[in-house]
């Protein structure tokens, strides 16, 4: 027999941004119901590299990664669980003057919006990071960022939302979903069927399918970022590294594994993809080169995941230009587990009052041009 | 005291190595494991539970066999061969500060 | 038009050889990959080269007919396979095989392939497992075949399985002491499954004789025991088992732990076989037919890894599995002899339905594991953490479970507590085993050196 559920949202899509808003919209009184075919958290909220980090964004998501920032320091009182989040800082380093400029500039750039960012180069650099050798001529040090578990941060916010009353569907794909009258009705085989005056989309990687569902046809490309983990090793390392014009990227958890991060995997499928043996061999000898410590160790898993880019690398976050009552949130090109709690708050506000109190404008889905 | 005891092909050439800088001595075609469980009651240490490890499959699955040489490098002791002069540690190269027996 | 692939076979045991052997008969020469430095698989372990003398005999008791016939089957077609030893394959992607070894990496596309990889230990955890000196029933095994050592002075023999038996005897022989066969088997299961067991008697009286020969040596056999705990301070030093309303305590050394097998399917999943979950190895399993082929075209797989029937049958699955391939690439193959490996295969799987009744799993255990005992070795996850997330509806499946809790996600990924993790996890949910899916595999299927140097970059 059918489950009819009526409520004021639904939601597709329980990774960080559906979990998120699923607790804020329930804090604000909304009935929630928020479906996902997987896992709450599975996908490529849960299985990405585990950065928390606002430097190296662009100047326009800023001010909601700052917004992110705070309810990352409230994750106890809102997930029960640090979910090994720490704030270690983030430091990005220069590998040449002119990577060192570019990080200094980002610095001017990005004042106004508080991330206390901190240039140290030369002497100083390797004083305070000996274990960085001399790899690279400086860096740029972000205090207060730092890193967190994603496997336990984000099925958390889908966990902490249900006990907060919203409905949870897992193992339910939306397989239809149409506008009726002044509601949205979307239908899992012959489980379900949800009826909801709003309709957030935050289905990730796949959220392109239900924007189409409503005439907005949007490029959302498919990409598979290359994972690996070493086994646990004394601890040598606590700021969570990234490095000026991307490549390779790392960082060590308090239990001693080393998680670096760097190039693609492949797809399956439209649903699964796999790290790909020469991007994984690539990754390892780039690691080992930038973390000497690792270089007798072992790599004992890799992963990938299946994450939605945008042309522009910029997310797509706001109201449907066609469809009334219709939010979208997709497209994080990579970077969407920091600020999707922020993202959540928003598509939160966005239903209750209309509009954020935090800037949206770039993350517009019109500002692609139409794909055929 | 020895957790292996041999019983049969004794009549091997005798390897010199060291064991937590100890000189010890195993027998020719004798796997780290075995050279070092003839000399000694643990391989290793748990890295999350501080606990002695010895092995447990000794066919290359569990994995609860690492061991590190002196040099830093780490073996599977079960399938890799002692070699004459080999700088063996069973000792954890954790101290408290990495967080050792964290849950 | 290109030049066919080359068939490849990995894991050089008695199905991996036999498999080997016919495609060499029909004159193909394929890639032969072992993880070990000489051929014969487990059961059938060689020593090491130079310096050890023992005779077949001393080594393989009953069976040294056999395994010195698998040995010379690899002796006769080594310069006629490209026989790759001391080989590890760490991912299967796209078609190839990724292969290290000596810290070089390998990338061989294959054409036909043969997996062959093998079986280890089934355990589920006890309090004291983790002690040095408790080591599996097959590692014991290894010690004393392969190195000539026992695992302790005085050693206690626990689980199930005709393997328990016969290591027990062979440590005995060895004059070795042993403290005695704790078997979870109720003496009931074991008359009951009699009759099956008669399929085959000349395996069945072995196994009669190796008990009958154990108390002739006043080895106390005890069945249908519980471990209570292994005692010791860093190590063994006595093992402690429920018999009925009592307890058993007895001083030992070692303890030698096994409860049958379980198939190592790593390859099969990262090539992406198709999985069922099966009743009698209560776990997933590739999908094949009577031949061995497997939902993938092309991919065939033969003995202990696509489920449990033993060394015999994984010689006939061998064999019946590269006629498969031959079949399958249009080659001409000997369908008589085919028929016949079918039927004898049969057999086997029917002698192997009753030995899994005389031997079986021992389904209450798993709720009996206190929760503040480690469940996964390598990452030091206790048994209540893991129940925990299904009691609390956090995971209803493995690898949500694994996500949420680091079981399995060590060393081994999940090899050693993959079973209990499973069994665990489906006891906390109130649902069978067979509901709660399988560990996926990820590469490197086993450790892989960050300094593993391409062989482009490692031979110039």
């Amino acid at each position: 027999m059918t489950e009819r559920i009526h409520c004021d949202v639904a939601i597709v899509g329980g990774g960080i941004v559906g979990g998120s808003a699923a607790l804020f919209l329930r804090q604000m009184g909304f009935s929630v119901t928020l479906m996902e075919r997987d896992w709450c958290g599975a996908k490529a909220s849960g299985v990405n590299f585990g950065g928390v980090r606002r430097q190296g964004r662009p100047l326009e998501q800023l001010p909601l990664s700052q917004r992110a920032h705070a309810i990352w320091g409230r994750l106890p009182e809102l997930l029960g669980t640090d979910a090994e989040y720490i704030r270690s800082g983030h430091l990005k380093l220069a590998r040449s003057d002119a990577d060192l400029g570019s990080l200094i500039a980002y610095k001017e750039r990005s004042a106004g919006f508080g991330l206390d960012l901190e240039i140290i180069a030369g002497d100083a650099f390797r004083r305070r990071f000996p274990a960085l050798g001399d790899r690279a001529v400086g860096g740029s040090l972000c205090p207060e960022d730092g890193h967190a578990n994603p496997r336990l941060v984000s099925p958390a916010f889908a966990r902490a939302a249900a006990a907060r009353g919203a409905i949870l569907r897992e193992q339910t794909p939306v397989d239809r979903v149409w506008r009726d009258g002044d509601r949205f009705v979307l239908v899992s085989g012959d489980a379900l069927e949800v009826r909801a005056r709003v309709l957030l989309n935050t289905a990730g990687a796949w959220s392109h399918r239900i924007a189409a569902a409503f005439d907005e046809p949007v490029p959302l490309e498919s990409l598979h970022p290359n994972m690996a983990v070493t086994e646990p090793l004394p601890r040598f390392l606590d700021v969570n590294i990234g490095v000026e014009g991307g490549g390779v990227y790392g960082r060590q958890v308090p239990r001693g594994n080393m998680v670096v991060g760097g190039g693609r995997g492949f797809a399956l499928d439209p649903d699964r993809a796999r790290p790909q043996r020469d991007a994984v061999l690539t990754l390892m000898r780039d690691a080992a080169e930038l973390f000497p410590q690792i270089a007798k160790a072992y790599v004992i898993r890799c992963w990938t995941g299946v994450e939605g880019y945008t042309p522009d690398r910029n997310p797509i976050i706001g109201p449907s230009r066609t469809t009334p009552n219709l939010f979208h949130a997709f497209g994080f090109s990579g970077a969407g587990f920091q600020i999707g709690p922020a993202v959540g708050e928003a598509l939160a506000e966005l239903v209750r009052d209309g509009r954020s109190t935090a800037p949206l404008d770039a993350f517009r889905i019109d500002r692609f041009p139409p794909t055929p | 005291m020895a957790l292996l005891q041999r019983v049969a092909e004794q009549g091997r050439p005798v390897v010199r190595f060291t064991l937590d800088g100890r000189p010890v001595e195993a027998l020719e075609g004798d796997t780290i494991l075995t050279a070092m469980l003839t000399n000694g009651d643990h391989l290793r240490r748990s890295e999350f539970a501080d606990s002695p490890r010895a092995g447990f499959c000794l066919m290359g699955a569990c994995q609860d066999c690492w061991v590190r040489t002196e040099e830093g490098d780490r073996l599977r002791a079960c399938g890799t061969f002692i070699a004459e002069g080999m700088r063996l540690v069973s000792a954890s190269e954790w101290t408290a500060a990495d967080g050792e027996g964290q849950p | 038009m290109s030049r066919p692939l080359s068939p490849v076979i990995v894991g050089a045991g008695p199905a991996g050889i036999r498999a080997a052997e016919a495609l060499v008969a029909a004159g193909l020469r394929p890639v032969l990959i072992d993880e070990a430095a000489r051929g014969g698989g487990q059961i059938y372990r060689q020593p090491p080269d130079g310096g050890f003398s023992r005779p077949k005999t001393a080594l393989y008791g009953t069976e040294a007919a056999k395994a010195d016939a698998v040995h010379r089957a690899l002796d006769r077609i080594r310069d006629r396979v490209d026989y790759r030893p001391r080989t590890l394959v760490w991912n299967c992607e796209s078609g190839a095989l990724d292969l290290l070894r000596d810290g070089v990496t390998d990338t061989v596309p294959y054409g036909p392939l043969i997996l062959a990889t093998g079986a280890t230990d089934r355990v589920l955890p006890f309090p004291g497992w983790t002690l040095p000196g408790v080591f599996t029933l097959g590692g014991s095994q290894v010690a004393l075949k392969f190195q000539g050592c026992a695992i302790g002075r005085r050693v206690a023999f626990l689980g199930t399985g005709p393997l328990l038996y016969l290591v027990a005897c062979q440590y005995l022989k060895a004059g070795v002491e042993v403290a005695g066969v704790f078997d979870t088997t109720p003496q009931s299961a074991q008359a009951r499954a009699l009759p099956g067991m008669l399929r085959d008697p000349v395996t069945l009286a072995k196994g009669l004789a190796l008990v009958g020969w154990l108390r002739l040596h006043g080895v106390p056999v005890h069945h249908g025991i519980r471990p209570i705990a292994v005692e010791g301070e860093g190590r063994v030093r006595a093992l402690r088992v429920r018999h009925r309303a009592d307890e058993i305590a007895v001083d030992c050394d070692a303890v030698a732990f096994g409860l049958g097998l379980r198939s190592e399917t790593q390859l099969a999943d990262l090539a992406g076989c198709a999985f069922r979950f099966d009743p009698m190895d209560r776990a997933w399993l590739p999908v094949r037919d009577a031949a061995g082929r497997t939902s993938v075209p092309g991919l065939c797989i033969a003995g202990d890894g696509g489920g449990i029937a033993g060394a015999d049958a994984a010689e006939l699955a061998g064999e019946r599995a590269a006629l498969a391939a031959l079949e399958d690439a249009g080659l001409p193959v000997d369908a008589a002899r085919a028929a016949w490996l079918d039927r004898r295969l049969a057999r086997v799987a029917a002698f192997r339905r009753a030995l899994n009744a005389a031997f079986p799993f021992p389904q209450d255990w798993a709720a009996t594991i206190p929760d503040d005992l480690m469940l996964c070795r390598c990452e030091g996850v206790s048994a209540g953490i893991l129940r925990g997330v299904g009691q609390r509806g956090e995971a209803r499946e493995i690898n949500r479970a694994k996500a949420l809790t680091r079981v399995g996600m060590g060393r081994c990924q999940g090899r050693v507590c993959g079973a209990a993790a499973v069994e665990l996890l489906a006891g906390a949910l109130g649902v069978g085993p067979g509901e709660v899916g399988r560990l996926r595999a990820q590469p490197p299927i086993k450790p892989l050196p960050i300094a593993a140097t391409p062989v482009q970059e490692a031979t110039p």
